[in-house]
């Protein structure tokens, strides 16, 4: 089984007068594992549904390898699909599920029953070829489900939030299972996901979409240390913003005020920008938890903000505080340190010198609404 | 190569053929297209066994051979005609009622009483629904026959000396009609006062009120919805009933839908009967329209 | 709940029970009235006396032996069930095709097609009846077995309709889309995954439909002819002109079939709330 590229290219789709999905391009490399993210509503349902087939797009084009299938009916375009809740068909058994595309494809019957038992053996179930998909578990269930799609081979694989309807635990195991499983086989998988951490955890790629559109589409990294806008940055982990007011540039940084009674100086490279910077704009400033620190009050040095400890949250890997600025309302900023450093010294209460990581800061422009 | 040159010289009838009939729509929707193509043979049926028939009886009223609104004026100059349409409402009036006074208690009693009675319950509702209404009407001749079951009993235990005229009468038709809407009358009922909580009638006993408070002000008024869909329904049924008021019914009883017959089979004044059907079927379906809200609660017809 | 009532309230308990005995007194009535008529055909159809007794002085088959032995009956008898046979055919097919479209499809117009489908529940069959005996007559269709499949796949595609639809609302449409992702076209994703999930409901339908078109009287009376008559017909002239202990059997058989089949149903799916089944059998019979 070897990957196919799929090409996603202006991909247009409108209901009367509600546009879902709006000028969508993405190419989908060869054996790569691309997660749509976004929130419900996002489109990215629909841009799979449209991959699938079982959408038509109003405008554009969809190629799977070098073959137009923009409008080919889904039952003719040799795609795997996992779906949201299994969509086993409950009136056969788990042998006849998985046989299922095959018979489609009139392959001879002895060579049905050895794939069928080579699908099942690889998502470890070749125990419970007769049994009926109600009896098995939410997890076993799924793992038919991709047996299934998988059994015929297809160059492309989709799946739409498969792990949906699992515990926690189980999500996480069957995650590093199904990504295994892709780089073992090589196929080409385009994941839809609201889950920003199986999303990291799975894909080579990412996009992240909101309101029809690619928001951002890089590696799980990139995402994570190059947000391009305040929906990626929030959206992909934990961050920080804080409305700021720039004051002006000074060699390779740029002073921004965070309070009446302290700047910060920004070292981080703001090329890119589609914004003018002038003194005064109201800029919104983004931060990871981890990449702020704190001190004892009075010993933070001269970018510090004073700041007072909210609540503090122990989290076995890690600690979590929660600090309120001084002079200013909206919620607590949020501080990550792992547990062995001394942040466990603070307590509710404590007045203490926040430290930004100058390189670490993100500016986008707009006023913050206090996220 | 090729195809791409096929695709630049023609683009568009492949996605239009496809937007119509190949590809689902949302959620596993069909096309518009393939929709058609399933609900042609049903229109072709329509059409030929009811649109087309009905429409040309219709119009077969209103030309004789030219146009005119003689056979409808007809209907309400002469007496006679007045009278079997206003026998017609009055009969299918008491029939509601009846069906009512007896359905209530009913279906009352199948949705309070316990699973096995309410089974048995359910079944003498059912049966005479699945009995043929011919039967069912050859049934109640056997009873109120001059020498029927009835008359009968009531000579044997002396009640009566004569053997009483009970068949060929409107109560006979009024008696025999009710018992075939009964079962309409109780399955809305009972659909409605299943649906009222059993928490409800606690709570107003527990506030104080009395068995007949209680059913006055919380049960009787939640069930209303399910009153109006049985009682609307067996109306709009025993208006345009022909069996049973042409077996039970006398000369003096004639009501619409055997007088339609008569004019078609007996007089074969077509044209009049086209008028008497045309004028069934406007009030029929405008009852239908107008209380389809009600009638569709009651039949589940909004979610098919 | 009268026991709760009865509990909560300071007045003696004695005229509640025998309000609740005078209360099941009438519903016992009430029911009795219900069954009566349908039951009462039975006894007389096996009393031995040449006019109608009840109760039966004695017990015969005669009736019966003279009704299996009379061609008319027979002829009737067999009509009946040939055009009840095929109008459960082509009723089936053409309702489940419709409930399907009805159901899944996407076209503007859907609900005036579903009330032109269903209005042979409300219309008075006397209108159809007419309006068929006019349009047959001239085309010498009354008496003809396709007249009468015409007529009544007419009147009982409603049962069908609501029944598949019924069904096909509980099915979940994703099934329909993995079969179509896993290679299977349109035909063979309907007869795979999509009918043996409604099954019920086109069975249901079926036998709605059968018994209906067995039962129907009306439009059988004015398009039926001196050849071609249905069992109704036949007995809808014995009873106005001829009223032997034969009709007592017939209206016995016609009896057992309707009640064995829709019991059969019933009982077949007994998962179905007993007002949905009501709904639909509700519809029968108009």
């Amino acid at each position: 089984m070897k990957g196919a590229r799929v090409t996603v290219r202006e991909i247009v789709k409108r209901y009367g007068a509600v546009t879902a999905v709006e000028g969508i391009s993405i190419d989908v490399k060869a054996g790569e594992f691309l997660s749509l993210l976004g929130p419900s509503g996002s489109g990215k349902t629909t841009l799979l549904m449209m991959i699938a087939g079982f959408e038509l797009p109003t405008a554009g084009l969809i190629e799977i390898g070098a073959r137009d299938v923009t409008y080919v009916a889904p039952n003719r375009r040799n795609v795997g699909m996992v779906f949201q809740k299994y969509a086993l068909f409950p009136h056969m058994s788990v042998n006849d599920n998985v046989a299922f595309p095959l018979r489609m494809r009139k392959i001879d019957k002895a060579e049905i029953t050895r794939r069928v038992g080579e699908a099942l053996a690889m998502v470890q179930l070749d125990a419970y070829g007769r049994r009926a998909p109600a009896q098995l578990s939410g997890g076993q269930q799924q793992r038919v489900a991709l047996a299934r799609a998988l059994v015929f081979e297809p160059p492309v694989l989709l799946m739409d939030e498969p792990l949906g309807a699992l515990d926690k635990k189980l999500r996480e195991q069957l995650q590093i299972e199904i990504k295994s499983l892709q780089q073992r086989l090589g196929v080409t998988v385009i994941y839809v996901t609201h889950d920003q951490e199986e999303a990291l955890t799975m894909s080579d790629r990412i996009a992240v979409m909101n309101d029809g559109q690619v928001a951002q589409i890089g590696s799980p990294a990139s995402l994570y240390g190059e947000p391009a806008s305040p929906f990626v940055a929030d959206f992909i982990g934990k961050m920080n913003f804080l409305p700021v007011e720039y004051i002006g540039s000074e060699k390779a940084s740029h002073r921004i005020r965070v309070t009446d009674a302290s700047t910060l100086s920004v070292t981080r490279s703001l090329s890119g920008r589609s914004f003018e910077l002038s003194p005064g704009l109201s800029l919104q400033a983004a931060i990871r938890p981890e990449n702020i620190s704190l001190a004892p009050r009075g010993s933070g040095g001269p970018d510090a903000v004073a700041g007072t400890v909210n609540t503090s949250i122990y989290l076995g890997t890690h600690q979590t505080l929660l600090v309120n600025v001084d002079g200013r309302s909206g919620p607590p900023l949020h501080i990550q340190a792992s547990a062995s450093r001394d942040l466990a010294a603070f307590a509710r209460g404590d007045e203490v010198d926040i430290l930004f990581q100058a390189d670490a800061i993100h500016l986008f422009s707009g006023k913050g609404d206090g996220k | 190569m090729s195809s791409l040159d096929v695709s630049s010289v023609n683009p568009a009838p492949a996605p239009r053929f496809a937007r119509l009939f190949v590809v689902t729509g949302t959620s596993g929707r069909y096309p518009p297209l393939l929709t058609a193509v399933l609900l042609l043979p049903l229109l072709l049926l329509l059409f030929f066994s009811f649109l087309y028939p009905v429409g040309r009886m219709l119009v077969g009223s209103l030309f004789d051979p030219g146009f005119t609104l003689d056979n409808y004026l007809r209907m309400f100059n002469e007496p006679l005609y007045l009278k079997v349409l206003l026998r017609t409402l009055w009969i299918a009036f008491a029939t509601t009622v009846g069906a009512f006074v007896l359905g209530y208690p009913v279906a009352f009693a199948m949705a309070r009483a316990g699973s096995r009675l309410t089974l048995l319950i359910a079944a003498c509702v059912l049966i005479p629904l699945w009995t043929s209404v011919l039967v069912r009407s050859y049934a109640w001749i056997v009873l109120l026959q001059r020498k029927g079951v009835l008359n009968d009993i009531l000579v044997g235990t002396g009640i009566v000396e004569q053997p009483l005229k009970l068949i060929y009468t409107e109560g006979a038709v009024i008696v025999a009609m009710t018992h075939v809407m009964l079962p309409f009358m109780v399955l809305p009922i009972y659909a409605a006062l299943r649906t009222i909580p059993k928490e409800l009638p606690q709570a107003a006993a527990n506030l104080g009120a009395g068995t007949f408070t209680t059913f006055a002000r919380i049960i009787l008024p939640l069930s209303l919805p399910g009153v109006f869909a049985g009682a609307l329904m067996t109306f709009i049924l025993a208006l345009g009933f022909y069996v049973t008021p042409a077996l039970l019914g006398g000369p003096q009883t004639l009501m619409m839908a055997t007088l339609i017959g008569q004019q078609t089979t007996i007089m074969l004044d077509w044209p009049f009967a086209g008028a008497l059907a045309t004028v069934l079927l406007v009030v029929t379906l405008v009852l239908t329209f107008m209380f389809r809200r009600v009638l569709a609660t009651s039949r589940g017809f909004a979610n098919v | 709940m009268s026991e709760t009532i009865a509990l909560s309230q300071t007045r003696p308990s004695r005229p509640h029970v025998l309000g609740k005995l005078a209360a099941g007194a009438v519903i016992g009535l009430i029911l009795f009235f219900l069954i009566l008529p349908t039951l009462i055909v039975i006894p007389i159809s096996f009393n031995s006396a040449p006019y109608i007794e009840f109760p039966p002085s004695g017990l015969t088959l005669k009736w019966y032996s003279e009704f299996f032995s009379d061609p008319d009956w027979m002829a009737a008898m067999l009509f009946s069930l040939r055009i009840a046979f095929f109008t459960t055919i082509s009723a089936t097919i053409i309702g489940t095709l419709a409930a399907i479209a009805l159901v899944r499809g996407d076209l503007p117009g859907k609900s005036l097609v579903l009330g032109l489908a269903l209005s042979p529940l409300i219309v008075p069959h006397i209108i159809m009846a007419i309006a068929l005996y006019l349009f047959f007559a001239p085309l010498r269709l009354t008496g003809n077995f396709f007249g009468f499949l015409l007529a009544h796949t007419m009147l009982t595609i409603p049962y069908v309709v609501i029944a598949v639809s019924a069904s096909l609302q509980r099915f979940d449409p994703v099934l329909e889309m993995a079969a179509l992702n896993c290679g299977a076209n349109r035909g063979r994703a309907f007869f795979e995954i999509v009918l043996p999930h409604i099954t019920p409901g086109v069975v249901t339908g079926a036998v709605f439909a059968f018994v209906s078109s067995f039962d129907e009287a009306t439009v059988a009376f004015f398009i039926s002819g001196i050849e071609g008559k249905t069992i109704t017909r036949k007995l809808f002239e014995d009873i106005d002109f001829n009223l032997t202990p034969v009709i007592a059997v017939v209206s016995t058989i016609i009896v057992a079939i309707s009640i064995i089949l829709m019991g059969a149903i019933r009982l077949a799916q007994n998962r179905t709330s007993t007002s949905q089944l009501g709904e639909t059998a509700g519809a029968i019979q108009l």
